[in-house]
């Protein structure tokens, strides 16, 4: 069996509502150190017995055409030992 | 006029449309199930607001790939009118018949208000008969609908007249308070090049009778009723 974790967030040039809330909510609490936060999320993906390269080729296809939506977010695929 | 409306599990503003077509225009409504595989003959056809498959992924992701999508997506490209209401815009926008993406509101805030639009465009399936500049009322009820497109894109919607709506103050002025989620040049709703496949993030089903506080959004639907008659 082969484990995967894909990626999404949003995009440099996109704003992220949520990230600037969470950024701000920390700076009130005194984290002045913080300078950017950007919200994303990950899926946690168990496949069947594929080679690297079939799992890698699945995956960047469901994450282009379900999992992240091209307008507004980019992705990374990342194949688990 | 013979329209259909779309019901997925979780749309909640179906009844509203199906209400509006029926009731108050005296057309003929009919619900089409999310997993049929084809349309009944239909005139034009109406993707409800709400909150289909939970939204789940994102607005709309899950919805984009129901069995009856397929048929819709066939529907639009036969130059039929179909209007996409809120999260029915979203579905559209993610089943690639509209442009652009929506984000969190610009606050983070769930919106639950009246909104003051613009008619840009009067060439299109649902303002069509509307005189351009004309300021309509009708409630916003989302969480999502901060139209996102990058600039050159937008620039791009601009030319072809794709921008239908915007939201403005009463008086129809452009002004960053008036718009409420922070959409990208105020954009409120969207058409394709087609001008027969129409997308807004404000409920003119729930604006179409004087008791609602705005009847504004009936003519959203009469306009669609002219398409259909004239076609």
């Amino acid at each position: 069996m082969k484990k995967a974790r894909v990626y999404v967030t949003l995009k440099k040039s996109v704003f992220d509502p949520q990230g600037k809330t969470i950024h701000e909510a920390l700076h009130s609490l005194g984290y002045a150190d913080v300078q950017e936060v950007r919200q994303g999320k990950f899926f946690d993906i168990q496949l069947g017995e594929l080679t690297a390269e079939r799992a890698q080729a699945l995956l960047d296809e469901v994450a282009q055409r379900v999992l992240s939506n091209p307008v507004i977010e980019s992705y990374r695929v990342e194949l688990l030992p | 006029m013979k329209v259909g409306v779309l019901v997925f599990p979780g749309s909640n503003c179906d009844h509203d449309a199906y209400h509006v077509v029926k009731h108050v225009l005296g057309g003929e409504a009919s619900f089409v199930w999310h997993r049929e595989t084809q349309l009944p003959d239909l005139d034009a056809l109406i993707v409800p607001g709400g909150f289909s498959y939970g939204d789940y992924l994102r607005t709309g992701a899950i919805a984009r790939f129901a069995p009856v999508m397929r048929a819709v997506v066939e529907f639009a490209r036969r130059g039929a009118p179909v209007l996409g209401i809120c999260n029915g815009f979203q579905i559209l926008q993610e089943a690639g018949l509209l442009p652009g993406a929506m984000l969190r509101n610009q606050h983070v805030r769930f919106l639950s208000q009246d909104v003051h639009l613009r008619v840009e465009r009067t060439d299109t399936a649902v303002t069509n008969g509307l005189a351009a500049g004309e300021v309509l009322t009708m409630p916003i009820a989302h969480g999502e609908g901060n139209f996102y497109l990058p600039e050159d894109e937008l620039d791009r919607l601009e030319q072809n007249g794709q921008v239908v709506f915007r939201y403005v103050t009463r008086d129809g002025r452009l002004d960053p308070e008036a718009n409420v989620n922070g959409s990208c040049r105020a954009v409120a709703g969207v058409c394709n090049e087609g001008r027969n496949v129409v997308g807004l993030m404000p409920h003119p089903e729930r604006a179409a009778e004087a008791e609602l506080g705005s009847a504004d959004g009936r003519k959203l639907f009469e306009a669609l009723a002219r398409v259909v008659t004239a076609a």
